[in-house]
């Protein structure tokens, strides 16, 4: 008998889902291939503990521990001349290993190379703040809180920087579902009118695709306009577009389509 | 010594006009509609369009204002974020009765294509809305047409009473 396997997690429902697909990778190469890699490779060898270290698409990634990355970065860019920090995230893995990465993109002018540091933690563990050394990483690692909930420590704002302070839940976790949760579907009726107008006001459409051809109470066609609340299911006549009204307006000239022009020279 | 009789009796020769205070005051309410700068995403360009010279918003005088207090048109221009959605409702109570809401575009009609945990689907879940205009983006003509058609929303409204206030609720 086939192990059952839960049908409600989040994780697991994907489109697709063919059983023995296995996803691409991209081919990984030696860093011996390229001597200023390896140099740098040696050099931060040299001071800290390297886990993996290989060459993709023409970058070195460099896997290290999580507590070192302060430091390993400041060797970059002091000692390697990695001067900028481009980029830097999370990657929710914690469905496969319960873990986060944490990866910083380095990029160096001077040597026209760019250097990945990647490096794992735990759900509840926090990271060392790279804000002393690349001011950048301030907001991105704010957004690495708000929308992963990864805490970062000696940050001089550790705040949400896109979701509401008040919001609930952490948007790019492959938990959270892109539709939201039930705090989120009714985050703005609960702010502005008390959770009492639920029933009110009533949940969010998701589908905006859904309308009701004869609903004539709540929408009018433009150039079929009938009074409220008609029956069209048998069709509804042409109204031709009116500008004012039939008989016109108090001390304003009703436009004539007769005696309008089109121009058809613009620079007249 | 007059060489040209004026006949006051037939049209512009009396400098009077006979008509009623609703039509007046719905006269100039109309003719008059400040609208509130609301360029929240994409759309909002296609605002700022309207009111330049080429399509010339002045002409209906519809005049953007910065100031919720200053103005009784507010035009949704665009995707209306959840983390927004309290200021916008902020800004409606402050503008002055009487008060006409566009919803201008599709995000701002149903939300659109962000289909997300972020965005309020359609903005008549915090204010009310009195025309929905389609489009992604509405081209300025569409916007024109849409206070047009609120313009003759307004004539026929009676001037001399209170307007009712709309409740969302």
């Amino acid at each position: 008998m086939r192990a059952y396997t839960p049908k409600d997690n989040v994780q697991k429902k994907s489109y697709y889902t063919d059983r023995f697909w296995v996803a691409p990778q991209v081919a990984k190469f030696d860093v011996s291939q390229d001597t200023v890699f390896t140099a740098d490779l040696d050099a931060i060898k040299a001071k800290f503990d390297v886990l993996d270290a290989y060459i993709q698409v023409d970058q070195m990634v460099v896997v290290i521990n999580a507590n070192d990355n302060y430091a390993v970065l400041e060797l970059l860019k002091n000692e390697c001349e990695y001067t900028q920090l481009s980029e830097m995230s999370a990657i929710d893995w914690l469905a496969t290993e319960g873990k986060f990465e944490i990866f910083y993109q380095m990029l160096s002018m001077a040597k026209r190379k760019r250097l990945r540091i990647k490096c794992k933690i735990d759900e509840k563990e926090a990271i060392q703040s790279v804000e002393k050394l690349f001011r950048c990483a301030d907001w991105s690692e704010r957004e690495m809180y708000d929308m992963f909930g990864v805490v970062v420590n000696n940050h001089p704002c550790m705040k949400r920087i896109l979701m509401p302070e008040d919001w609930e839940g952490f948007p790019l976790r492959k938990t959270y579902p892109l539709q939201g949760d039930e705090f989120a579907a009714w985050y703005e009726v609960d702010k502005i009118f008390g959770k009492e107008a639920r029933e009110i006001i009533g949940p969010e459409n998701r589908d905006p695709a859904r309308i009701d051809r004869y609903d004539t109470k709540r929408f009018s066609r433009l150039g079929h306009e009938v009074p409220f609340g008609t029956d069209i299911s048998q069709g509804e006549p042409d109204t031709p577009l009116v500008y004012q009204e039939q008989e016109g307006v108090f001390m304003v000239d009703k436009f004539d389509a007769q005696k309008s022009v089109v121009i058809s020279d613009r620079h007249r | 010594m007059a060489q040209h009789q004026v006949n006051y009796l037939k049209d512009g020769g009396l400098p009077v006009a006979l008509t009623t205070i609703d039509k007046v005051v719905n006269w100039g309410r109309s003719n008059s509609i400040w609208a509130l700068t609301y360029g929240l995403a994409c759309c909002g360009i296609e605002m700022m369009a309207s009111g330049a010279s080429r399509y010339d918003f002045d002409r209906f005088g519809t005049i953007f204002r910065a100031s919720p207090r200053q103005a009784e048109l507010m035009v949704v221009a665009g995707t209306l974020t959840k983390k927004h959605a309290e200021f916008i409702r902020r800004l409606y109570d402050q503008m002055t009765e009487p008060k006409w809401v566009i919803s201008m575009g599709s995000c701002a009609n149903t939300g659109g294509m962000f289909n997300t945990y972020a965005t309020v689907q359609g903005v008549d879940r915090v204010i009310p809305v009195d025309l929905y205009l389609p489009g992604c983006a509405p081209r300025p003509e569409t916007l024109q047409y849409a206070v047009m058609m609120l313009q003759q929303k307004i004539r026929k409204e009676p001037a001399s009473r209170a307007q009712k206030p709309k409740r969302l609720m």
